[in-house]
């Protein structure tokens, strides 16, 4: 059993940190601060290859798997956390639910240009009144005579939805049964399809960068050949989805924190206090070397649960495992980082601020900390 | 069109430090990196296949881990790679270098060669031409632009102190490249995915000794050898001088910047 | 028996068509002529070009016993092989004891190939020669950080036996210049180096030097034209990037407004570098943002950053650290900006730049007269 990462991944994983340096690095503070994605920076990203990691390189994908995904997540919100759900949203919550349940038309049609780099992808499960209760949903599909569907009802926090393409779209289609068996999965063209509004960006504490906003659905018609999977199986597919997604953003946190962390060693061994440079102070090096274990465990966590995936073996646990506790990290790691850099750490001249606001939302989306303890307790059968 | 190109694993010399106690570098921790103008060298290379179908072989002299410099180059596009790695190359000089890879490019068969303008470690800018000599090849060096005329005709700037001249050259040929030639891509994923499912080829000394003189490589062959090497005095605390008359200080920064050769 | 040291001489065509000779080959007759006094041998340089003989007779009053003279239009503009095919009928013809080149963009494009014509070492881009023994551990235990035992050994009986005392000692920089190398080629001949411009001292020109002019002929053939060369080029202005620029003299607060960036740009323009600035500079809108160094501007590593009235907080720092030599001019002494300078000067920067300005100014021209 070997912790080290093999050569091909070890070659990824220099490709995500020095493009993440060179390319995402000089703008992330100013994408933040103007509350939206760079789209040349997008289309950088989409050329080489960081929306289709995980994918076969015949469907157009990069022949990696989830172990470089996470990488690829990892190092990419170590310098920009917006980064990081926009690739997460769009691999683990689109493409992975097509990629697991769609048909070969489906995915020839509809997976391949979101993983070959034309295409990007987001989710539409939350809605304004149905977030942790994800049953709760009340985004309707009625069939029409046709055999089309006819949606209506609104998705809230929509990543990346005011660029996206494609939405893999969760509605309910039988109210008489429960939700778990009574939600659907479309595929749904965001910019085409008539009915469809796109909020403005929903403005938020962190990952401001990132698209985020509200889709509302007004007698949108969808034809029947897009549910994805079985009418009734959607719950299952969101679920598993999500699964897949808890690792993206579990590396996303480990990225965050060992972002935060390097730039405030790399501060405070500049800075000079009482004649020293701050890191040369024994309680400065007790915290940092807390910090980094507890990344480095995180790190493990991520690591095992992709890699329990890539074999196809059970993963939910492991996977929400991973999340509860980076991101857990991500905030406490991010909050040291602030505090040590000190006043200069609450000036948004240095991105440690900026890493401290994106820490928070980790332990909230794709499922809260709480909802991941569900998960959890669950796998232990107590 | 056959393009080989010429590239060089070096430590990233903006990260190495020389250790003051034994004098010699701190090489644990600093990245290996492709050297930069040969990066340019290979996107010029992958330009020309994208363009007109060129096919490119990447040739690397060096020990088994420039096998990932290797790769890389693959990931950005060249269709297949060499390892040139022997003890008995070892300890080569530049003479000795471009003797051992010249061997191996007659062997692979090219009409054009592209070499990077000189490597962040040695400093010597003397392989590509050496290479060029050895194979009795025309070379332009510098390069900063290069186009494809068709046929066997390229057109190249050549970039000197105060001007450039551009020049034809007909292939067989060799170039050597200056970053400024263009700005080399990333690596895509599936790039560095189909890279790791490629065989490199590595060539040691009996691949290459039915051409090989073994008294022109490794240290015995090299003409030039190292006799001392140690670090520049560390910088020291500075100076500061208070108290001087106007004169007295423009002397003194004159003194400085005569003594470090800035004028 | 190789003897004698060679000097290969450089030339450009300007502008207007005439045959300018490059300093950095007077600069190599100066040092070829310490080297001669060690070796007791003679200076010969090798001027290669195309109507310009009347040179010859400077190169002498540099220094040069002897110039060989390759007059033919084959030699410009510059080709490679017309050079290497000249400088390598002399090297055989003569046999030299060693060749230097200027470690020009011409003579590193030369020299490898005629090594590898000849079958012999060369060292690139030196920037200190040494046959003495005793004046290279001079050398060494002044400016380096070698250990003094080592030093010692040099002249030591066995390391005598081991090699020739005599031999020509080639230091250069290596690894980015993060370290320093002396090459030796002890069993090849010539020993061939290109040195770096503007290193070595130009020497004193003595207009009643006496010396021999030699042509050499080279039956060049149509052949060693092998590329074709379309046209020539002067660029332009180009913008301007501080992070390209060797030189940065550099303003901060202590400059007080756009008039003080007036009096830093003579002095820029003199060391052949760009003015940069901190924060302040750019905030107040004295000088454009694309010439802010430091945190929230540009990383620099010029080879000189020339601070003048800034303070030096750490976030300005972060952008010129790695400067190879900071020189700090100040009103006050404790700023953290002394503290990081090579050297720094208590002053006021608006006395002492117009008059290092100047005497920067007379310093190049003096140095510019050949």
């Amino acid at each position: 059993m070997d912790f080290k990462l093999d050569k091909c991944h070890e070659l990824q994983r220099q490709l995500f940190r020095s493009f993440a340096e060179n390319e995402i690095k000089p703008i992330a503070k100013d994408m933040d601060e103007n509350e939206a994605y760079d789209l040349d920076l997008l289309a950088k990203l989409q050329k080489y290859g960081f929306f289709g990691i995980p994918f076969p390189r015949e469907l157009g994908g990069g022949g990696s798997d989830n172990l470089g995904y996470a990488l690829a997540m990892e190092e990419c919100s170590r310098i920009d956390a917006s980064t990081g759900i926009t690739m997460s949203v769009h691999t683990s919550l689109c493409c992975q639910a097509i990629y697991h349940n769609g048909t070969p038309e489906q995915k020839e049609k509809y997976l391949r240009p979101l993983i070959d780099g034309t295409k990007m992808g987001c989710f539409g499960l939350t809605e304004p009144g149905a977030g942790s209760d994800v049953a709760g949903a009340q985004t309707v599909a009625t069939q029409n005579e046709d055999g089309s569907w006819t949606i209506n009802g609104s998705k809230i926090f929509t990543t990346n939805s005011g660029f996206a393409d494609t939405c893999t779209l969760f509605a309910i289609t039988d109210r008489n049964v429960k939700a778990s068996k009574g939600m659907t999965c479309f595929i749904v063209d965001l910019k085409e399809m008539p009915g469809i509004t796109i909020s403005d960006n929903i403005e938020r504490m962190g990952i401001r960068a990132a698209s985020n906003c509200i889709v509302t659905y007004d007698n949108v018609r969808v034809p029947a050949d897009r549910v994805l999977g079985k009418v009734g199986g959607g719950f299952k597919i969101a679920m598993q989805s999500l699964d897949s997604g808890r690792i993206g953003i579990a590396a996303q946190a480990v990225g965050i924190a060992q972002g935060a962390l390097d730039e405030s060693i790399k501060y405070a061994k500049a800075r000079k206090q009482f004649g020293r440079p701050i890191v040369a102070f024994q309680n400065s090096q007790f915290k940092l070397a807390e910090c980094q274990t507890l990344i480095e465990a995180a790190r493990l966590l991520v690591w095992k649960a992709a890699i329990a995936e890539d074999k196809g073996e059970p993963f939910s646990a492991l996977a929400a495992q991973a999340k509860l506790f980076a991101s857990d990290v991500a905030v406490q790691v991010t909050r040291y980082a602030v505090q040590l850099m000190g006043g200069y750490g609450y000036c948004r001249e240095y991105p440690v601020e900026r890493m401290y606001r994106d820490a928070k939302i980790t332990e909230i989306y794709e499922g809260t900390s709480e909802v991941m303890k569900m998960v959890i307790a669950g796998s232990m059968k107590l | 069109m056959k393009i080989c190109v010429c590239i060089k694993q070096v430590p990233d010399t903006a990260e190495v430090k020389l250790d003051p106690k034994t004098n010699t570098l701190i090489r644990d921790g600093v990245p290996s990196i492709i050297n930069h103008d040969d990066r340019s060298a290979i996107e010029t290379a992958i330009q020309l296949k994208e363009q007109y179908g060129a096919h490119v072989s990447v040739v690397c002299m060096g020990p088994p881990q420039a096998d990932i410099a290797l790769r890389e180059a693959l990931a950005m596009g060249c269709d297949e790679a060499y390892l040139l790695s022997a003890r008995e190359f070892g300890g080569s000089d530049t003479y000795a270098t471009a003797t051992i890879i010249a061997t191996a490019l007659r062997k692979i068969g090219f009409d054009l060669v592209i070499t990077g303008r000189q490597a962040i470690d040695g400093d010597t800018a003397q392989v590509g031409p050496q290479i060029a000599e050895q194979l009795h090849l025309p070379q332009v060096t510098y390069a900063e632009e290069l186009k494809y005329e068709g046929g066997d005709t390229l057109i190249v700037r050549r970039q000197f102190e105060d001007q450039s001249h551009m020049i034809k050259i007909k292939m067989p040929c060799l170039i050597t490249a200056l970053t400024e030639l263009n700005e080399p891509r990333y690596m895509s994923v599936k790039g560095i995915t189909s890279a790791y499912q490629q065989e490199v080829n590595v060539w040691g000394f009996d691949a290459l000794k039915d051409d090989l003189n073994p008294a022109w490589i490794g240290l015995k062959g090299s003409p030039t050898n190292v006799f001392q090497s140690f670090g520049k005095q560390l910088r020291q605390a500075g100076k500061v001088m208070t108290g001087l008359s106007d004169e007295q200080a423009v002397d003194a920064i004159m003194a400085k910047l005569i003594e470090r050769h800035i004028i | 028996m190789a003897k004698d040291i060679f000097v290969v001489v450089e030339q450009r065509v300007d502008e207007n068509g005439v045959c300018v000779v490059q300093k950095v080959g007077i600069e190599l007759i100066g040092e070829a002529c310490k080297l001669a006094k060690d070796s007791g041998d003679n200076v010969v340089a090798v001027l290669l070009g195309h109507n310009f003989t009347d040179q010859a007779q400077m190169l002498i009053q540099y220094g040069a016993s002897k110039v060989l003279v390759v007059d033919s239009e084959y030699l410009v503009p510059f080709m490679t092989e017309p050079y290497v095919k000249a400088v390598t009928q002399i090297v055989r013809d003569y046999e030299p004891s060693i060749v230097l080149f200027g470690a020009s963009s011409i003579g590193r494009d030369i020299a490898p190939r005629v090594a590898g014509r000849v079958h012999t070492g060369l060292t690139a881009d030196c920037t200190r020669l040494d046959i003495d023994v005793a004046k290279y551990q001079d050398f060494l235990r002044r400016t380096t950080s070698l250990q003094p035992e080592k030093i010692d050994a040099l002249s030591s009986p066995e390391m005598a036996a081991r090699l020739d005392p005599k031999l020509l000692k080639m230091t250069r920089p290596a690894f980015g210049g993060n370290i320093m190398a002396t090459i030796v080629c002890p069993a090849y001949a010539p020993q061939m180096a290109t040195v770096r411009p503007g290193v070595m001292e130009m020497p004193e020109k003595n207009p009643n030097a006496k010396g021999i002019v030699e042509e050499v002929k080279v039956d060049f053939v149509p052949e060693d034209r092998n590329v074709e060369i379309l046209s020539t080029e002067h660029p332009k202005e180009k913008i301007v990037d501080i992070t390209d620029a060797k030189v940065l003299v550099s303003g901060g607060r202590g400059v007080g407004g756009p008039e003080g960036f007036d009096l830093l740009r003579p002095l820029a323009k003199e060391l052949g570098g760009e003015v940069s600035s901190s924060r302040i500079g750019v905030d107040n809108g004295w000088i454009e943002k694309s010439r802010q160094v430091g945190q929230t501007g540009k990383t620099v590593h010029p080879n000189l950053y020339l601070a003048c009235g800034i303070s030096g907080a750490i976030q300005h720092q972060a952008g010129m650290e790695s400067s190879e030599c900071i020189i700090a001019i100040n009103k006050d002494d404790k700023c953290p900006m002394m503290e990081m300078a090579d050297l720094g000067i208590q002053a006021d920067l608006f006395k002492i730049v117009p008059k290092l300005t100047a005497a920067v100014k007379a310093y190049n021209e003096k140095k510019n007269q050949l």
